[in-house]
């Protein structure tokens, strides 16, 4: 999984990357997962131990547990709570605390500079991801992510509010730090921003914690906008494929254009980054909740249950 | 049940033992640190007594916003320091009498609610159509815009004078600061930007005067 993302980024780069390991270098990040695990974990000794260490841990739990209420099927789900969708705002709300927590601890004035950075931008872009869900949630009625996926059974929400999905695929790029959005690790600016001085396996914690924000914010942008485990066309033999197999098949189309994204496009300097969070997609976001609420108020479309 | 009272029991234990680390530790990013974890034991409080939303909204509000800025400010200041010189210092701060009358006001309000709460139970009529039917977020829904609708609107115009009050206060026009413009750097055209000139051979050109 995480090859992929260095195969998509080498493709568009026309570069070789890593061909030894295995088959057409396949293996590689088993490779270096191997390393990570046997390399020597530092710990600076200016830093604030306890705090230091349970910032990876905190990033790779935070990433880990908001994945019990996706729903993989009609009753594929670990918890089948009232308020889902709000638990996983939640949840990854809080994932900017792994990331202030290792940037404090480290003391050291890249990470605290990547840390602060990255606060702000996660802040920020959470509001208008936030707005996005009030607009998928109107056309709902309801916060269980079961009953959005079945909401969109005749027609999936990217249809209707499709200025909607572009921003939050923007909005999720900035709240993961994906680049373009990668400021809190500028390697021209920060060396690594917060994870400068992490080393061994608690890197590679911070590492796959980004990793599992990523297919979460895919899962969520998949179930909020793409139908979730529902299948495109309930057709023969399309509803045939179990419905995990579907909800898979779409985290994995966004997760390459996560990849693609980070291919093709120049990061974002950072007073661009706030403008563009707070004029302009929180402005639009908003108007976009009026027109979708006057929209279904006027044709009488509103859920009610 | 037993399961029950050991989850509230952990979790307010969790609550009570931060809320008071949260005012003896020395350093000030921990305090910050215990209060985060003081909300999230209480919000998980919240989602035992079966308020979801309320505890959902406590993470999300108070723990993903609030906290994160207050962390943001006492990385920024440099509070020991601070609070060592005030300390030190002879001179008598005028905070002290300030905060102490706050904390005895809030101090005496709590009694208040808490004892008419046990002894005079009638005073606080809940119009009560909780029913297991619906659930939290619906309930809050349909009292919160029917009957509270007034206070509702009235919390938010004063968020919202708080809001643009906080923006006056901090926004000043700077001189001399270079701002990017948009609208300037589209509507530029390649005639604005490029002069194609006949340079003649060993003599050059002049630009830039």
């Amino acid at each position: 999984m995480f090859g992929w993302i260095v195969e998509f980024g080498l493709l568009f780069k026309k570069r070789q990357g890593p061909n030894v390991v295995g088959p057409f270098g396949l293996l590689q990040s088993l490779a270096d997962a191997l390393k990570y695990i046997f390399k020597e974990i530092i710990i600076p000794a200016s830093s604030n131990k306890i705090i230091f260490i349970l910032a990876p841990i905190i990033t790779m739990t935070l990433a880990l547990i908001a994945w019990a209420v996706i729903p993989f099927g009609i009753n594929q789900v670990l918890a089948d709570i009232n308020v889902g969708i709000l638990y996983i705002f939640a949840v990854s709300s809080l994932g900017v605390y792994g990331i202030i927590m290792g940037g404090w601890a480290s003391n050291s004035k890249y990470p605290f500079l990547g840390s602060i950075r990255s606060a702000a931008q996660m802040v920020s872009y959470e509001v208008s991801i936030g707005i996005i869900i009030i607009n998928v949630l109107l056309c709902v009625g309801s916060l269980n992510l079961n009953d959005i996926v079945i909401a969109q059974k005749d027609m999936w929400f990217v249809i209707p509010l499709f200025p909607m999905f572009v921003i939050f695929f923007i909005s999720a790029l900035a709240e993961t730090n994906r680049p373009p959005f990668d400021l809190p690790e500028a390697e021209a600016e920060l060396v690594a921003g917060y994870q400068t001085e992490y080393s061994g396996m608690m890197y590679a914690m911070f590492w796959l914690g980004e990793y599992a924000n990523i297919l979460l914010m895919c899962a969520l942008g998949s179930i909020l906008f793409l139908g979730g485990w529902l299948s495109p066309i309930d057709l023969y033999p399309f509803n045939l494929v179990p419905g995990a197999l579907w909800l898979i098949f779409k985290i994995l189309l966004l997760f390459i254009l996560f990849a693609l994204v980070k291919a093709i496009v120049p990061r974002y300097r950072y007073d661009q980054l706030m403008r563009l969070g707070w004029k302009i997609f929180l402005p639009l976001s908003l108007t976009y909740v009026v027109l979708t609420a006057s929209y279904l108020f006027y044709f009488n479309l509103l859920p009610t249950n | 049940m037993i399961a029950h009272a050991i989850f509230f029991y952990v979790f307010s234990i969790i609550a009570v033992v931060s809320a008071i680390m949260v005012t003896v530790s020395k350093n000030t990013v921990h305090s910050v640190f215990f209060l985060i974890l003081d909300f999230i034991s209480i919000s998980c409080l919240f989602i035992m007594i079966g308020a979801e939303f309320l505890g959902m909204i406590m993470l999300i509000v108070y723990v993903g916003a609030v906290a994160v800025l207050f962390l943001f400010v006492v990385m920024m200041l440099n509070v020991a320091q601070q609070k060592n010189q005030w300390f030190i210092s002879e001179e008598n701060s005028g905070h002290i009498p300030v905060g102490l009358l706050i904390s005895a006001i809030i101090f005496f309000e709590l009694i208040i609610v808490i004892g008419g709460w046990k002894y005079k139970p009638d005073l606080f009529i809940s119009s009560s159509s909780i029913s297991n039917e619906i659930t939290n977020t619906h309930s809050l829904g349909q009292v919160l815009y029917t009957d509270y609708i007034h206070i509702f609107q009235i919390s938010g115009m004063i968020l919202l004078i708080a809001m643009i009050g906080a923006i006056v206060l901090t926004f000043r026009q700077r001189e001399g600061v270079k701002k990017q413009s948009y609208l300037k750097q589209i509507s530029r055209e390649r005639a604005d930007g490029v002069e194609v000139l006949e340079v003649a051979s060993n003599k050059g050109v002049k630009i830039d005067d």
